[in-house]
C-alpha cells in the first residue's frame, strides 16, 4: 500500500522533470527518456505492481535470515584471508545486498526488455515518435534501477538496525549497489538482443542462480580451487558483492577502484552495445 | 503560382533486405493537404515504403525528404511532425485507453495538461470516451484501430500516416474509420495511406500509386488510372455452372468485336467496354446466351488487377 502511494507520488513528480516540454511539442534528450520511464511508472501503477515490489526485498532478507542467521549460528565467525574475524551474518548480508540489485535490474533488462520488444512489439509505436531506440534501453534501465534503489534503500536500513553494518557503510553501499544494477541492466539490455524465445530464459535464469551462489556470496573466494578463483574473478557479481563488503565492514582500499571500475565498465559497454543493436532490430 | 514546397520527396528510393529487394528505385511527391495513397498487394513493397518515410528504416539508396530533411540525419525532428498509425495497432495493453494517448503524447513533449486536453479532444473524435478508463485488451477491432488514429493525431502532426488502416474490420466498422479520415481531410490534414482495397483508395484518395513487386506501375487520381488503364463500363457474363473456359472455347471470337478486351475468369467472363448496354445487346445478338448479365462502372479493382495480374501473392 505504502509503496503504492510512493509509486503515485514518483509518477507526479516524473511527470513534472522530464525535461524542458512545451506545447509545441519541442521535447529534448531527457525528456525522451523521461517518457520511457513514465510509461513503465503508469503500467506500474495500474498492474499493481506493489506486491511484486515488495517480494523483491522479500527474497535477500529470507537468505539473509535462513543462511546468514540460520546456517551462520553454527558457523559463529570466520576468518578472512586478511585475518579480520567476522560474525557470519555480517559477511553474508553485504553479498545479498548485491544479488538482488543484481537480478532485479539483470532479468528486468534482458527478459522483460525482449518480451516487450519482440512479443509485445511495444517500441514499435515509440519508435515512430522523437523518441530513439538508445533512448528507449536508457529509459527502461533507469526504471529497472529506479525499483532496485527502493530494495536497496529498504534493505540496508535493515542491515542497519541488525547492526550489520555502520549507519557509514550503508550509506557508502547504497550507491554501489545502484551501480550493481546498472551493470547487470546494461549487459541485460545486451543479452536481450540475442535472445530468440522462452527456452532461453533459463539459461539466464541458471546463470543469475550460478552467479548467486558462487561469486563470494557464501564463502570466501579464497577457499575456492584456483581455477573457479580465476572465473569467479571475471563475473561482475564478484566485484560487487567485493565492493559492497569493502564498504560495510573492511577496509576500502585501491582494489575498490578496481571493482567499481569493472562495474562501470560492463554496464556502459553493455549499454552501448545493446542500444546499437536494439536501434538495428527496431529500425531495420 | 508556383507549385508548394512537398512535403515528402523520394527520388530512385531504394529499400533492400540482404539479397531481396523491397522498395525497386521508386519517385514520389507528396503535397501539402493531398490526400495520397499506396494501392498494391501484399509484399509490393508499401509498408517499407512507409517505414522509409517515417524515419524507422533508413534507404538503401536514392534520396529522401520529408519536409525538406533527410530522414537518416533529422529522425527525431521529422518523427515530431508525423502521425504514424502502423499496420498492427502496437497498443499498449498494460495502460488504459486514455493513458495510451497521455503517456505517447509525452514521448513529443506536450505538456501533461495538454496533453490530457488533446486527449479528451481525441476521444470524442474517435468515439472511445466511454472506454476513456478501460483497458486495451477487450476492445474491439474496430474500437482499437480508431484508438491508434487517435494516438497518431496527438502530436497535431503535419503528415498523418495510415498503415492498412481498415484491413480486418468489419464493414461498418470501416465505414466509420473512412468518415474520420474524411472529416481530417477537410479540415486539410496531409494524409498517406496504405491499402489493397480499392474502394478505399478510390473513396479517400486524391492521388495514388500503384506498387507492384517493388516497383510504382502506374499513377495518378483514381479517376485517371480508370480512364487510362481500364474502361469506362465492364459488362460480367455467368454462364450457371458451365465451364468458362469451354463457353470461350464455344463462342470463339464471336465476342471480340463488341468489346474492348475480354477476360476469362473462372466463374465469368468480363468485357472492358466504353457503352455497357450496347456491349450486352451485341452479346444477346450473337446467341452467347450468359445466365446472367451486370453492367458495371469500372473501378480501380479493374485497374489494379489488369496491372498487377491475378496470381496470388503471399
Amino acid at each position: 500500500m505504502v509503496r503504492g502511494l510512493l509509486l503515485v507520488r514518483l509518477a507526479r513528480r516524473a511527470e513534472g522533470r522530464t525535461g524542458r516540454v512545451d506545447r509545441a511539442g519541442r521535447i529534448g534528450r531527457v525528456g525522451r527518456v523521461g517518457a520511457v520511464f513514465l510509461r513503465d511508472l503508469t503500467a506500474a501503477r495500474n498492474l499493481g505492481e506493489a506486491l511484486l515490489l515488495a517480494t523483491g526485498l522479500l527474497e535477500p532478507l529470507l537468505y539473509l535470515l535462513s543462511i546468514g542467521f540460520g546456517v551462520g549460528g553454527l558457523i559463529g565467525e570466520i576468518t578472512l584471508a586478511d585475518g579480520q574475524r567476522v560474525p557470519y551474518p555480517v559477511f553474508v548480508a553485504p553479498a545479498m545486498l548485491a544479488a538482488s540489485a543484481m537480478s532485479g535490474p539483470f532479468m528486468e533488462s534482458s527478459i522483460g526488455f525482449f518480451a516487450k520488444m519482440r512479443f509485445r512489439k511495444l517500441y514499435d509505436a515509440t519508435v515512430c515518435t522523437p523518441v530513439t531506440p538508445a533512448e528507449i534501453a536508457i529509459g527502461e534501465l533507469l526504471w529497472s534501477l529506479a525499483q532496485a534503489s527502493l530494495f536497496a534503500l529498504s534493505f540496508v536500513v535493515i542491515m542497519t538496525a541488525m547492526g550489520l553494518t555502520t549507519v557509514t557503510g550503508a550509506l557508502a553501499a547504497l550507491p554501489v549497489a545502484v551501480l550493481i544494477g546498472f551493470a547487470f541492466g546494461g549487459l541485460g539490455l545486451l543479452l536481450a538482443t540475442f535472445l530468440t524465445g522462452w527456452q532461453d530464459f533459463d539459461y539466464l535464469g541458471a546463470a543469475v542462480f550460478l552467479m548467486f551462489l558462487f561469486s563470494g556470496t557464501f564463502a570466501p573466494v579464497e577457499d575456492y580451487p584456483t581455477a573457479a578463483q580465476v572465473v569467479v574473478h571475471l563475473t561482475p557479481l564478484f566485484h560487487g558483492v567485493s565492493a559492497v563488503r569493502d564498504l560495510t565492514f573492511g577496509s576500502p582500499g585501491w582494489g575498490l577502484l578496481v571493482h567499481l571500475g569493472y562495474l562501470v565498465g560492463v554496464g556502459v559497454l553493455g549499454l552501448w552495445l545493446a542500444s546499437r543493436r536494439i536501434s538495428r532490430t527496431l529500425c531495420r | 503560382m508556383p507549385e508548394p514546397e512537398p512535403l515528402i520527396e523520394a527520388r530512385r528510393l531504394v529499400k533492400r533486405f540482404g539479397d531481396f529487394v523491397a522498395v525497386d528505385g521508386i519517385d514520389l511527391r507528396v503535397r501539402p493537404g493531398e490526400f495520397f495513397g499506396f494501392l498494391g498487394p501484399n509484399g509490393a513493397g508499401k509498408s517499407s515504403t512507409m517505414r522509409m518515410i517515417g524515419c524507422v528504416s533508413p534507404p538503401s539508396a536514392g534520396t529522401l525528404r520529408v519536409f525538406g530533411r533527410d530522414p537518416v540525419a533529422d529522425g527525431p525532428a521529422i518523427r515530431a511532425r508525423l502521425g504514424v498509425c502502423p499496420q498492427r495497432d502496437s497498443l499498449d495493453e498494460e495502460l488504459s485507453v486514455r493513458e495510451n494517448l497521455t503517456v505517447y503524447a509525452r514521448c513529443f513533449g506536450i505538456a501533461r495538461r495538454e496533453a490530457r486536453r488533446r486527449a479528451e479532444e481525441l476521444l470524442e473524435f474517435v468515439q472511445l470516451t466511454e472506454r476513456a478508463r478501460d483497458r486495451v485488451e477487450p476492445l474491439s477491432g474496430g474500437m482499437k484501430r480508431r484508438l491508434a488514429i487517435a494516438r497518431a493525431l496527438i502530436n497535431d502532426p503535419d503528415v498523418l500516416m495510415l498503415d492498412e488502416p481498415t484491413t480486418g474490420l468489419d464493414p461498418q466498422a470501416r465505414h466509420l474509420v473512412w468518415e474520420r479520415l474524411f472529416q481530417l481531410k477537410q479540415r486539410g490534414v496531409t494524409q498517406v495511406l496504405t491499402t489493397h482495397y480499392m474502394d478505399e483508395a478510390e473513396q479517400l484518395c486524391d492521388r495514388l500509386v500503384v506498387m507492384d513487386r517493388g516497383r510504382i506501375v502506374a499513377e495518378g487520381s483514381p479517376r485517371q488510372l480508370i480512364d487510362e488503364f481500364s474502361t469506362k463500363e465492364v459488362v460480367e457474363l455467368r454462364f450457371g455452372n458451365e465451364r468458362t473456359d469451354a463457353v470461350a472455347a464455344r463462342l470463339g471470337d464471336r465476342l471480340t468485336g463488341c468489346c474492348e478486351r475480354q477476360e476469362v475468369l473462372p466463374d465469368r467472363i468480363l468485357l472492358y467496354t466504353v457503352d455497357g448496354d450496347a456491349t450486352v445487346d451485341a452479346v444477346h445478338q450473337r446467341d452467347a446466351t450468359p445466365s446472367s448479365v451486370l453492367v458495371r462502372r469500372s473501378t480501380l479493382e479493374d485497374v489494379f488487377l489488369h496491372l498487377t495480374g491475378r496470381t496470388l501473392v503471399d
